[in-house]
């Protein structure tokens, strides 16, 4: 025993040193003394991820530019989040829930910004810096970061679905696509042509978005009062609206205009069909025009998404990100002023022509790069009349009357509930909406397992 | 430690104990002193935290929403008992459990056989058997799910070939309840057979060859010898291996959330306490899901050594 002795000690010793320098190593990571403060951003995946190169031109870029201009004030240091939202929401609950300190700006999916500020882990906004991160930006950009009539986050890029065609499609169906059309006449159009519709109805966020537009085109709202606690709730899918929206997946799917894998099928894979020579149609994000890789693309133009209910304008699905501060950022003053100069107007209409991430800013789209990502196509009407369409007006549009996810806290339980009621979608019949709608006040009340 | 174990055994009368020699005694107290430390850090890692989720599975507690914070008693229990996916959940675990232990003991005896029989080359072929276990989980179930993929997993295309091309190219493993759990058992049985027959080679040691020998003498058949002196004689290492595995096997996690995510029914025990606690970050629910669990795992263990008579200290001696 006693031979060993010394060499344990050493060890020991090794050990406390290690552990002492370690130690040193992360206080001197948050410092606050002289030199830029360290501000991290945790960021969702996009173009460039990591990398901040001008060519990439992502959220990495942005955080370069701005820490360069910030006249060394602060440096902001990028975080990779997973790549699906409800990974990112997890990651980012937990590092909220534990205090961590890192957790200076975020890029957060809408529909999590409520269950985040409700629970009081966002840094509040500077009450001077409010009118500045409400001006020039689309209305539901500006919902979407807002609960409980408080401005929580910054509307940073703005998503919203299109209606994409194939004009060759559309114009052998007949449809007057220079109109708003309904999902009726797209089934119908889709029939006649013997082509498909690419939907969003595998089991995951999208199946909601989908749900949600057609509730919200049919003048209705899966949650009427968004800011009452679980057990006040009131749900409006049991309801006309709710059942038109059954009424068209039903038709989607028993139809087979949906596709065959339309159970399965994700925004890639949507995608995929509509590229492929069975697509006809497709409603999904802008990003759609850059990533179009078929050869035919100049057959491609983009629409209004599509109505619910004839003649009662549609609601597009809103989605993009808003950005955030952490309730224990040291730094939460200097992260509201990098998060002014990420969302500035030049920044993000060069993130919306690089990344295909359209902007919350209204007037980042009369710029000439976003003009050129999202040029003017030409569109043949019934009457054999030529229009343009300008992608970039037309997502402008789009986001005015874009239709957020309900801001309620309890999204999350909510749309998991939903997307496994309406699955798989030639399932769903007339009885889901309420038998949904019970099943989600169970969930909320702890009174069913989800 | 051999005395200290034999001193504790109940077997002995009052005025015995009373009367235990010196010696005996400071063994008993040298024993205490030993494992006293370790048994009071096990106390502090885990009864407190045991202790805690008892308590927080008596709220309705959503860690996003501390103000709705609520003592519902034992309405937690009520809710996951009576709920089909606890019982699905339940069912599969039990599935699960039930296969890959049978498969595990038949073939983890043979392999265990083998390698008690083998003189040369005997540490190779051990270490070799223990390769699948040394693989962390997750990485072998990522291995399992690219091997059963369709189109790019290899599966398909050796059965396709085996049963000349009666089985098809494109089925695909993981589009049902029933295909999915066969991939999770066999990844399972693949990766814990091992342990398993380690544990049994060491029951086999246990055996005495000269009862074998006159069982053999005697003209017992290969099959009498098996079922009268070996497994008899190995009987307690038996049981501790069954009883390990039974363990690790309700507690199944890895696999199955690789593989499925627990689409198409197949989500366990584990995955459920997982989904409730990790990504609804209900509090309260989750604890109590995971008491639940706790209480099946100390039942099992219970029924081993009340039932079975497994005796944990004097098994793996040889």
């Amino acid at each position: 025993m006693k031979r060993l002795r010394p060499p344990r000690r050493g060890i020991a010793l090794a050990a406390v040193t290690l552990m002492a320098t370690t130690g040193l190593a992360a206080c001197g990571g948050s410092n606050s003394g002289s030199g830029p403060a360290h501000l991290t951003w945790y960021i969702n995946p996009d173009v460039g991820n990591a990398d901040a190169s001008k060519a990439k031109g992502g959220q990495a870029y942005l955080a370069k530019v701005c820490s360069d201009q910030s006249n060394g004030k602060y440096q902001i240091k990028v975080q990779l989040l997973p790549n699906s939202a409800s990974d990112q929401r997890i990651q980012l609950l937990r590092r909220l829930a534990g205090g961590d300190k890192t957790m200076d700006l975020m890029s957060v999916d809408p529909a999590f910004v409520s269950e985040f500020a409700a629970a009081g882990y966002f840094a509040p906004v500077p009450k001077n810096m409010v009118a500045t991160f409400k001006k020039d930006r689309v209305q539901s950009s500006i919902d979407a970061s807002t609960y409980d009539g408080k401005l929580m986050s910054v509307p940073f890029w703005a998503n919203t679905q299109l209606l994409w065609y194939k004009k060759s499609v559309a114009k052998k169906a007949g449809l007057d696509m220079t109109k708003p059309v309904t999902w009726d006449q797209l089934i119908k159009a889709a029939q006649q042509t013997k082509t498909q519709i690419g939907v969003q109805a595998a089991l995951y966020e999208g199946y909601s978005v989908w749900i949600n537009a057609l509730v919200t085109g049919a003048g209705g709202k899966i949650v009427d009062n968004p800011n009452a606690t679980y057990d006040k709730i009131r749900l409006g899918l049991n309801s006309a609206a709710g059942k038109d929206a059954a009424r068209i997946i039903k038709k989607v799917s028993s139809t087979g205009v949906g596709g065959p894998a339309m159970g399965s099928s994700e925004e890639t894979q949507s995608l995929n069909l509509f590229i492929s020579p069975q697509g006809g149609f497709l409603v999904n994000w802008p990003y759609t025009y850059g990533a179009y890789t078929g050869k035919d693309k100049s057959d491609v133009a983009a629409a209004m998404y599509p109505e619910t209910v004839a003649g009662k304008a549609s609601r597009p699905p809103y989605g993009g990100i808003q950005l955030a501060v952490g309730k224990d950022s040291q730094h939460a003053t200097l992260a509201y002023q990098a998060a002014a100069c990420i969302t500035s107007v030049k920044n993000q209409a060069e993130y919306m022509a690089k990344s295909g991430n359209p902007a919350s800013s209204k007037a980042a789209y009369a710029y000439p790069e976003v003009r050129k990502a999202f040029p003017d196509v030409q569109v043949v009407g019934a009457n054999g009349k030529t229009i343009k369409v300008s992608l970039a007006d037309l997502i402008r549009k789009s986001l005015d009357l874009a239709a957020a996810r309900p801001l309620t806290p309890y999204w999350g339980d909510i749309s998991t509930a939903l997307q496994q009621r309406f699955s798989p979608p030639n399932a769903v019949n007339q009885n889901t909406p309420s038998s949904t709608q019970s099943f989600i006040l169970n969930v909320l009340n702890g009174k069913a397992l989800l | 430690m051999s005395t200290v174990a034999e001193a504790t055994k109940g077997d002995l009368t009052a005025e015995e104990k009373a009367h235990l020699s010196d010696r005996a005694k400071g063994e008993r107290n040298l024993g205490w002193r030993l494992a006293g430390p370790a048994f009071i850090i096990m106390l502090l890692v885990t009864l407190y935290p045991i202790c805690y989720a008892i308590y927080l599975s008596l709220f309705n507690y959503r860690l996003t929403d501390p103000a709705g914070r609520k003592m519902v008693w034992l309405q937690n229990y009520l809710t996951a008992l009576s709920d089909p996916l606890f019982w699905q959940a339940f069912t599969t675990t039990l599935i699960i459990v039930v296969v890959t232990l049978v498969f595990e003991l038949v073939i983890g005896m043979a392999i265990a056989m083998v390698m008690h029989r083998v003189v040369w080359p005997r540490r190779t072929l051990r270490t070799i058997v223990l390769i699948p276990y040394s693989i962390v989980t997750v990485v072998s179930g990522f291995s399992w799910l690219y091997a059963a993929q369709v189109g790019t997993g290899f599966f398909d295309h050796w059965l396709h070939a085996i049963t000349f091309g009666g089985f098809p190219m494109d089925y695909n493993w993981f589009g049902g309840r029933w295909s999915s759990l066969a991939i999770i058992c066999a990844s399972e049985i693949w990766k814990t057979t091992p342990f398993m027959s380690l544990l049994l080679l060491a029951g086999l040691a246990q055996v005495d060859s000269a009862q074998e020998e006159a069982a053999k003498v005697d003209g017992a058949t290969w099959w009498q010898r098996f079922t009268k002196v070996i497994l008899p004689n190995m009987k307690a290492a038996l049981m501790v291996a069954l009883l390990f595995r039974t363990l690790d096997a309700v507690r199944i996690y890895d696999n199955p959330y690789v593989m499925t995510g627990g689409a198409n029914k197949t989500e366990t025990l584990s995955m459920l306490v997982g989904t409730e606690t990790v990504s609804r970050v209900e509090i309260g629910m989750g604890s109590a899901l995971a008491v639940i669990l706790f209480i099946i795992v100390l039942l099992i263990a219970l029924i081993f050594v009340k039932l079975f008579k497994v005796d944990l200290t004097t098994s793996g001696r040889s």
